[in-house]
């Protein structure tokens, strides 16, 4: 492999000091399952000649579930002690939709959901069930934080908002409110160790009388970032949720998108493959928000 | 396989090896007079004859890389690891203490500096887990781990399940299943079952297939590492 200098600071502040002084030339080191491959196959521009391992940072190991603050998962954690952490899997079950499908549990053991989502692939499994549950990301810089949306986080492939020197601490998600529900589902040739060819997430919360009070849909894969299906969810808010309604949003959602076609499916199959899976996706998290 | 065949995931070379005698075999050699970096501190006499002929370089003892237990004072000033740094690990049970440069995967340790090849290098890149070791008893794919991070970790190899030469039951059911056809996989599907069966006691075939879905095998041997795993977990019941 590349060559490089190793740093593995302490504190968050640390980190984003390192990070400034070297400029592009650093990279940060979470679980590397993504990185240590880009570094040896050289994709993603030059090996760094600076990584900084975030593994002896240890406020970015923590996930804290409280069913009144939520559930926040440092950057650090692992995707399989996410998954471990008590109420994840019962409060948020699309996570667990979402994360329990990247790559072997080998991977799992070793990777971060802040990695995947920093690495933003367009298809990274991750990203489209926090964005349902309207998950925020907590940035550090040298000099101080700021949050923003996690669906304003991506800005294209391989691209995020995060600026020289600052780097990704915390995603928080608010406990979904009673009478919601949401699931994530990826389309793939094959059922195991592929990439997303349309990842769809569904939220959906009903009122009183069990129309949709609200509704989140986020597509993967489909566009250069994850994206909202905003019309798509214009079009259930309101209404009774009828099979009708969601085949109609499904299509609605299927022209909100700007796939590619590639070796996985053409751009066709992929719109297709939309409508279907916000259909499926929003009738599972019908069956949630109704239990 | 008849009597005579090798056990799965080792070439004879490594059965040599595993006896721990002092005699230098071929591969031994070949490594020795490679550029190992091995301080053995609780070497055997068989890890002995792996140092370099040439005389060992001797890593200073310098800091830790890793310190999770101390929280650095306020003022500390990190700076970077440039340049081999010691690393201490326990594979198979030995304590080593290793120079070793930032950028090494714990593959190539494990392969190149303290010989133990039964561990296989797939794809490189997490796709396909013939690298498969267990680190403090969690399957993690080795070509993914910088091993300067893994400081103080205990590392089982395919090498370090055989108990006072008698096989592991997961070994032992992978030989008499059948449970592969070239082998190459045949380590690091080892491993991934004995983490599960360590855990799991008699697994459903649902558990089992979930839990060793990301270890490829191209020659399709799936049917039969199922009935391996299946028996082993008969065994360890």
């Amino acid at each position: 492999m590349h060559k490089f200098a190793y740093y593995a600071p302490q504190t968050v502040k640390e980190a984003a000091r390192i990070l400034s002084k070297n400029g592009p030339n650093s990279k940060l080191l979470a679980g590397g399952t993504d990185l240590l491959v880009q570094i040896k196959e050289h994709v993603k521009g030059p090996a760094p000649d600076y990584v900084v391992s975030v593994k002896n940072i240890r406020e970015l190991h923590d996930v804290k579930f409280s069913a009144r603050a939520g559930l926040t998962i440092g950057a650090g954690a692992t995707i399989s002690e996410t998954l471990a952490t008590k109420g994840v899997q019962e409060h948020f079950p699309a996570i667990a939709d979402g994360t329990a499908i990247i790559g072997s549990l080998q991977i799992q053991n070793i990777a971060t959901i802040g990695g995947n989502l920093c690495n933003a692939a367009p298809s990274a499994d991750s990203a489209p069930p926090l964005i349902a549950y309207g998950a925020t990301a907590l940035i550090a810089g040298p000099r101080a934080t700021r949050t923003v949306a996690l669906e304003d986080f991506f800005t294209g492939p391989g691209k995020t908002v995060l600026k020289p020197g600052e780097l990704l601490v915390s995603i928080h998600v608010p406990t979904p409110p009673a009478r919601s529900g949401c699931q994530y589902v990826r389309h793939t040739p094959r059922a195991q160790m592929d990439i997303a060819m349309v990842g769809v997430a569904s939220f959906i919360t009903l009122d009183r009388k069990g129309r949709v009070a609200d509704a989140r849909i986020v597509l993967g894969a489909v566009a250069p970032t994850p994206i909202r299906a905003r019309q798509a969810e214009d079009s259930l808010r309101g209404q009774e949720p009828t099979a009708d309604a969601l085949r109609a949003a499904g299509d609605i959602a299927a022209r909100e998108e700007s796939p590619i076609g590639d070796v996985r499916g053409s751009a066709g199959y992929r719109r297709y493959m939309t409508s279907v899976l916000v259909q499926r996706t929003a009738q599972a998290a019908l069956k949630q928000a109704m239990r | 396989m008849n009597e005579e065949g090798n056990k799965p995931g080792q070439s004879p070379e490594e059965e040599t090896m595993d006896t721990r005698s002092t005699a230098v075999t071929r591969r031994q050699f070949l490594i020795g007079a490679g550029a190992g970096l091995v301080v053995g501190a609780a070497a055997t006499a068989g890890l002995q004859a792996l140092q370099p002929a040439k005389p060992v370089e001797q890593a200073k003892p310098a800091p830790p890389v890793q310190q999770p237990a101390q929280p650095a004072p306020a003022t500390a000033i990190v700076e970077p690891v440039s340049g081999a740094k010691l690393v201490k690990l326990n594979v198979n049970g030995l304590d080593y203490s290793l120079a070793i440069e930032p950028q090494t995967t714990l593959i190539e340790v494990l392969k190149r500096d303290l010989g133990l090849t039964g561990t296989k290098l797939g794809c490189n890149g997490s796709m396909c887990s013939a690298c498969t070791v267990l680190v403090d008893g969690v399957a993690q794919n080795s070509c993914s781990l910088l091993a300067i991070r893994e400081s103080g970790k205990k590392i089982v190899t395919v090498e370090g399940l055989e108990q006072g030469g008698k096989l592991h039951p997961v070994q032992e059911a992978f030989w008499t299943q059948m449970g592969y056809q070239c082998g190459f996989c045949t380590p690091g599907q080892i491993m991934r079952a004995v983490e599960l069966l360590n855990k799991t006691k008699n697994p459903t075939d649902a558990q089992i297939m979930a839990h060793m879905s990301g270890n490829m095998c191209k020659c399709g041997a799936y049917p039969n590492i199922l009935k391996a795993v299946q028996a082993a977990a008969k065994q360890m019941a």
